[in-house]
């Protein structure tokens, strides 16, 4: 059911936030694994003011069933530094959950730092057996749009 | 709208009342102290694996509709011995009442209680609103999770061929009265380029051939509850000219939201021969040989 991800706990070559955060999750019960990630739901931070009230003006993530939307910022810095921002519903914790490690593993992280994060990550936190493998395809496809949309800011720079 | 301000005499309206309670009547209940644990047990069943976790109705537990009620190898409900597993593990008896209520519409809450049916369990109800209106309501709503004593819940070998329909027994139907439960788009088969959703999407898109397209959601209200029985009789019966006597099979992509249907026709209408075919749109837009029309 995992689709054409393997479920692994290799971490070395995650960032190191990501992969910090993946080691947490290895070290706990299944039941422990779903609390983590209900804490991260919780600390998801809110929209900054430029994008509250303007979810129309972010990209909307359709693999997730509930309106998850996200925005990605890329600095003019030499690392290109990437600021994410995700908006979930609190009916929707899981999904809340995934952009909560996503935000936490990637935010302030390098343009290239975020690119080169494998497409299977999101496999890599030991949730889905807690979660059950269909529900991770959100997590999948936030993660997906968050490097296309680095992609596309970063290869405009370029141009510039 | 005034049927919706009594509940009892809105619910006693439809053909099978007992299948579903009120958000008062559930409230008076979990008072009710002289209940002994296994009379009553209330089981939440929810899209989001983790909104239990959130805040439940107190003395609610937890059933997930994949991790519990689908088997994890091969695509299918789980068998007697795990479902007794699972029911033991919640404290249910054969004799239990159980109340279910879930998130969108009760979706995975008709689905949950459709997987009981399958293996008899007789008392089976349904919370009219979910949790959605308990919550509008300002109910109170809990973290903690109850003890609760297991039971021995008896082996029963599931019954696949009353109230569920699989691809072949479908392909037989054909030409007999179907209801196709999914959005318009859907159904028109223009709503399939989901490139992003590997494991659910079909080769194919269009509606099996015959299908009416009755939209689970016209049977809801907007906040969840079911409509009253007159108007589910002129959605069904006039409308769609389907009758209580006739053999019908709902579909629509994995058979969660043909659940709700199934519900609606067989206890609130009274439909006496209703099956939810649940490999749906995921198993027919995906087989090869069976026909399709758009």
């Amino acid at each position: 059911m995992a689709g054409q991800f393997t479920a692994s706990t290799r971490t070395d070559d995650l960032p190191e936030a990501m992969a910090e955060l993946a080691g947490e999750f290895h070290e706990l019960g299944q039941q422990e694994r779903l609390q983590l990630l209900l804490e991260l739901a919780g600390d998801l931070p809110d929209l900054p003011e430029r994008y509250a009230g303007r979810l129309d003006e972010m990209e909307q993530v359709d693999e997730c069933q509930s309106p998850v939307f996200l925005a990605v910022e890329v600095a003019s810095d030499e690392a290109r530094t990437v600021s994410i921002f995700l908006s979930a519903p609190p009916e929707a914790p899981t999904t809340r959950g995934f952009a909560g490690i996503l935000h936490e593993s990637l935010d302030g992280l390098g343009a290239d730092e975020v690119l080169g994060v494998p497409d299977e990550a999101p496999f890599r936190f030991g949730l889905a057996e807690a979660v059950s493998p269909l529900r991770m395809r959100g997590m999948v496809g936030m993660l997906g749009r968050i490097k296309r949309q680095v992609r596309a800011r970063t290869t405009i720079d370029e141009r510039q | 709208m005034t049927t919706q301000t009594d509940p009892q005499t809105k619910l006693s309206a439809y053909a099978h009342p007992e299948r579903l309670v009120s958000t008062d009547w559930l409230a008076e209940q979990l008072g009710d102290q002289s209940r002994s644990e296994g009379d009553l047990v209330v089981l939440e069943s929810n899209e989001d694996v983790l909104l239990y976790d959130t805040g439940h109705i107190p003395g609610a537990l937890k059933l997930d509709w994949h991790l519990d009620l689908n088997d994890q190898l091969s695509r299918d409900y789980v068998d007697g011995e795990q479902f007794a597993r699972v029911m033991g593990e919640r404290g249910i008896r054969r004799d239990t009442t159980v109340v279910i209520y879930g998130d969108k519409s009760n979706w995975w809450a008709t689905y949950a209680l459709w997987v009981m049916t399958l293996f008899g369990h007789e008392d089976v109800r349904i919370l009219d609103g979910g949790r959605a209106k308990w919550v509008a309501e300002g109910r109170e709503m809990t973290t903690e999770i109850r003890d609760v004593t297991p039971t021995d819940y008896p082996v029963i070998e599931r019954d696949d061929r009353t109230i569920r329909a699989f691809q072949q027994d479908v392909v037989e139907h054909l030409g007999k009265p179907m209801v196709d439960v999914r959005s318009p788009g859907e159904f028109s088969g223009e709503l399939l380029s989901m490139p992003d959703y590997p494991q659910e999407g079909a080769m194919r898109g269009g509606h099996i051939p015959g299908a009416k397209s009755v939209p689970w959601g016209r049977a809801a209200n907007e906040d969840g509850t079911f409509k009253t029985r007159e108007e589910l009789e002129a959605l069904y019966q006039q409308e769609q000219g389907l009758a209580p006597t006739d053999d019908v099979v709902a579909y629509c992509r994995i058979g969660e939201r043909s659940s709700h249907t199934w519900f609606v026709l067989t206890h609130l209408l009274g439909f006496e021969r209703v099956r939810n075919y649940d490999g749906s749109w995921t198993e027919w837009g995906n087989s090869v040989g069976v026909p399709v029309e758009r």
